[in-house]
């Protein structure tokens, strides 16, 4: 025992299982993925639509219920260019992650761009979503595969600062 | 010290919930600052407890800053603690004089994850957590100790169940509640010896909220002012073999500090998640035979992890406040086997 | 109302990528014990222990302050845990001061740390629920798209993150403790280091490090006693906001203007840039530098990056910022906060050895969280308020 090296570190694996729910204003923004339709909520008529809904309208922390579907096109209020791997992403590297305004929708929703060169990204793109094929639409964001220019003009950065 | 009194208190708790956090959260809040009579924007700092390991997400708290009124930008602070330590930390921060009223929140769903499981994080990284020992076998060892130490039974424990489960028949927000009967329940397998299934927590999913402020705001009120007269936490160490598990000294201490003894007590707020650990923070508190405990069933009935501790300060203050009672003690823990305690003594005007 | 409160005692460990050589409580208490050292105290001197940190799944632990209880000489004593996002470190100093002001202690010791090595810090940074899609890779990715806003409205040079970034790393070849330190670092060796996420390349990002910060802060007549003159805390401002409505500006947050403008007013600051003689801030990336000049009221609105271009925040600028190196040279999340306000501290104190800056009065300390939405700052002051 005299001679053994002193032990410097442990491997200690942690394993543990969460059963999520999703919360009904997650669920409402699933289920519509589920039916191509893109669900952002809001808490009363003329209340801004949040994509995807949180359950309460951040600035004033009313309950933001009220289902509205929004269009599925929108435009690039800001983005990045991704280089770095990461488990959790199954993406090509390098690819162009998107903050998309949705037509309709008040908050950027993240995403990811492809068929566009990267050097071509840009705030004020148009883009719309990609979506998978009718029998693997599922309860789940990965339903719109990726977002894609529509080659619409660009819409000026005036027009897009509030969003910014 | 300067007086603090609380104004408002409410509470959410379900066996288990479908709705996300900021949902639960949300009609809590509302309801708990209505009953303040203060604007939110008029309530000067906000604070909350919760733990990112017991959501399985990290930055947990972040998320539930839109149920509560972050916008404009507000004071604002988390500890991953009790919603009682958020309580501490905003009595701390009025005491400073930089603030006049404070909103505490705090959630936490059990649910979602094994919890027995997931407390198992909570101990010694290197040399304990990898026997995944359950908090239930945790605690059982404790009970054990006690049990021989003291001399009391099975069926002194047993009894604590049916009393709490009895009480939380009049509590709305108790999960578990009804009558039961001792022999029957000592009938049953333990679940890990010596505690049976009564004898362990009722888990549950859950909010807490509740605003406090300086007496100026207090008395402004309308209601009954109930003061926190004395506030005061500690910590033993943690290493389970280190410490008599019998006894909280951190809760002995605490107590002294936030001066449990200078009058009489009518009832007391234990948050003691297993049947002998109301035994053992009986005798930390120093309070006598005739003293009622948990008159709203405990921890034990309804065990919203984060929230409950919170919960006995805000149900005592309730108590008072509705005129059943004047002076009363509750007491918040945190950690295995009683590792950690915060005391609070409540005071109707 | 408040009572004074002055920072006596400093220490920090070595930041490194992997603190192999200590276990956690080794890790705080090297920190701890430095700080009691520096004020001629020991663990029995102190009241309260206040200690934050980020994420427990940085290191697998949850809770860990509970284990580490009687390592950091808590036992018998109040303990609280703060966690506020990367802002932890400021807001668990904030809190602590808290508990001087407020006449509840004499005496409280204050901890950030981050043991990041024992778990992985950019999958815990990435955990999303299953009902998100993870589009993006760590801190980095969320935060580039905000710099190509800032980029876009300020008409900024491309450069500017490169000579931020330089400024840092040089100053932490002077900070023998900082974790990242490269002898011949120059503008070249930035430029053409990989690209992560654009436009924020590998060596304008911030390492992952373990380490710890240690405070010890005292009352009025206590800290006029101590063995080194005290940093006096003029003023302490937090301030949070959601992290996503519409109208949010996330590139210069209402939060941070707000924590800034509550910090002078208490601190009878009226011209920051010039009553300020050096600053520690929160820039995990770059181009924070420039973004936060303007937020915290150093430059005016789309002219932060002038600052950065000027020299006016190198060491021997008019308002030396991260004269430590900064998180760009050390990042331990949990402590990165607190090493903000230490830093400032130690400046003035006159103990930052190479790094200091002549003359030190006044100082501020830094540190922000989340998606740019929680803020802490701390004033310090070598006169009494």
């Amino acid at each position: 025992m005299a001679d053994a090296e002193p032990i410097k570190a442990i491997v200690t694996p942690v394993r543990l299982e969460y059963d999520f729910t999703a919360g009904k204003a997650a669920t409402l923004f699933l289920r519509g993925l589920a039916r191509k339709k893109i669900i952002g909520a809001r808490s009363g008529p003329g209340q801004p639509v949040l994509v995807p809904p949180r359950g309460a309208d951040p600035r004033t922390s009313e309950l933001a219920a009220e289902a509205v579907e929004v269009k599925d096109t929108g435009t690039v209020v800001t983005y990045s260019i991704i280089r770095v791997p990461s488990e959790n992403i199954k993406f090509e590297l390098p690819y162009a992650c998107v903050n998309v305004l949705l037509d309709g929708a008040a908050i950027g929703f993240f995403h990811v761009l492809q068929n566009c060169p990267l050097e071509d990204v840009r705030i004020g793109m148009r883009v719309r979503a990609k979506w998978v094929a009718d029998d693997k639409l599922t309860t789940s964001v990965s339903s719109i595969e990726y977002f894609e220019p529509t080659g619409e003009p660009d819409v000026p950065y005036e027009k897009l600062r509030e969003n910014t | 010290m300067r007086d603090v009194g609380i104004l408002s208190f409410a509470q959410s708790n379900a066996k288990s919930e479908l709705r996300n956090e900021v949902e639960i959260l949300l009609p809590v809040v509302k309801e708990a600052v209505k009953a303040s009579g203060l604007a939110r924007n008029d309530i000067d700092f906000t604070c909350s407890g919760s733990s990112d390991f017991l959501q399985g997400q990290p930055f947990a708290f972040v998320m539930a800053l839109d149920g509560v009124g972050a916008w404009p930008p507000i004071k604002e602070s988390h500890v991953e603690m009790d919603g009682a330590w958020a309580l501490y930390e905003s009595w701390v921060k009025i005491q400073t004089g930089e603030v006049e009223s404070a909103l505490i929140y705090s959630f936490g769903k059990t649910s979602p994850g094994d919890l027995a499981e997931v407390l198992a994080l909570q101990l010694d990284p290197y040399c304990v957590t990898q026997l995944w020992p359950d908090a239930d076998s945790v605690a059982g060892i404790q009970a054990r100790l006690f049990l021989e130490r003291s001399g009391r039974s099975e069926r002194d424990l047993a009894e604590i169940a049916v009393r709490s489960l009895a009480d939380a028949k009049d509590n709305p927000h108790a999960v578990a509640k009804g009558d039961f009967d001792a022999a029957k329940l000592l009938s049953e397998p333990y679940r890990t010896s010596p505690l049976r299934d009564h004898d362990c927590p009722t888990n549950a999913d859950g909010a807490t909220v509740m605003v406090i402020a300086s007496a100026d705001i207090a008395r402004k009120h309308g209601q009954r002012p109930v003061w926190i007269r004395g506030i005061d936490h500690r910590i033993d160490p943690p290493a389970l073999g280190v410490r008599d598990l019998t006894r909280a000294p951190s809760a002995e201490i605490a107590a002294g500090k936030a001066r449990v003894g200078a009058d009489k007590i009518d009832f007391a707020e234990i948050d003691a998640p297993y049947t002998h650990q109301e035994l053992i923070l009986r005798e930390a508190l120093g309070l006598g035979d005739g003293v009622r405990v948990n008159p709203s069933g405990g921890s034990l009935c309804t065990r919203t992890l984060f929230s409950c501790g919170l919960n006995r300060i805000g149900d005592a203050y309730q108590r008072i406040a509705s005129g059943d009672g004047d002076r009363a003690v509750a007491l918040a823990t945190a950690g295995h086997c009683l590792q950690q305690n915060l005391v609070c003594v409540l005071e109707g005007e | 109302m408040a009572n004074l409160c002055g920072v006596i005692g400093i220490g920090q460990t070595k930041y490194d990528a992997k603190r192999i050589d200590v276990s956690m409580p080794g890790l705080v208490r090297e920190a701890a014990l430095r700080a009691l050292e520096d004020a001629d105290l020991s663990f029995a001197d102190i009241d309260a222990v206040v200690i934050g940190k980020a994420p427990d799944m940085f290191e697998g632990v949850m809770l860990p302050e509970n284990y580490l209880a009687d390592a950091i000489g808590a036992t018998g004593k109040p303990l609280l845990r703060v966690h506020t996002a990367g802002s932890v470190g400021g807001s668990t100093a904030n809190v602590a001061m808290s508990l001087i002001h407020a006449g509840i202690h004499d005496r409280v010791l204050t901890i950030g740390w981050e043991k990041q090595s024992e778990s992985n810090a950019m999958w815990g940074l990435t955990i999303s629920p299953p009902f998100g899609v993870a589009v993006v890779a760590g801190a980095g990715g969320y935060f580039a798209p905000l710099i190509h806003a800032y980029i876009e409205r300020s008409g900024a040079p491309e450069d500017t993150g490169i000579r931020t970034a330089l400024k840092d790393r040089q100053n932490a070849l002077l900070n023998p403790l900082a974790h990242l330190r490269i002898p011949d670092i120059d503008f070249d060796k930035i430029a053409n280091s990989p690209m992560l996420w654009d436009p924020i390349r590998y060596l304008e990002s911030c390492p992952s490090s373990d380490g710890a910060c240690a405070m010890v802060l005292a009352r009025e007549d206590l800290a006029e006693q101590a063995p080194t003159a005290p940093a006096w805390v003029h003023a302490t401002a937090m301030r949070s906001e959601p992290n996503q409505f519409p109208g949010r500006d996330a590139v210069n947050p209402q939060a941070g203007r707000d924590a800034a403008a509550d910090l002078y007013k208490q601190g009878k600051i009226s011209n920051p840039r010039k009553e300020i003689d050096c600053a520690e801030i929160y820039v995990p990336f770059s181009w924070f530098e420039a973004m936060w000049m303007e937020n915290l009221g150093f430059a005016p609105e789309g002219e932060g990056w002038k600052m950065v271009y000027e020299g006016a925040t190198a060491l021997d600028g008019d308002m030396p910022i991260n004269m430590s190196g900064g998180v760009l040279s050390s990042n331990a999340i949990g402590a990165s906060g607190m090493i903000r306000y230490a830093e400032a501290a130690m400046q003035i104190r006159g103990q930052a050895g190479e790094h200091q800056v002549d003359g030190v009065r006044k100082s501020m300390g830094h540190a922000y969280g989340g998606g740019s939405q929680y803020f802490s700052m701390c004033l310090f002051g070598k006169d009494k308020p």
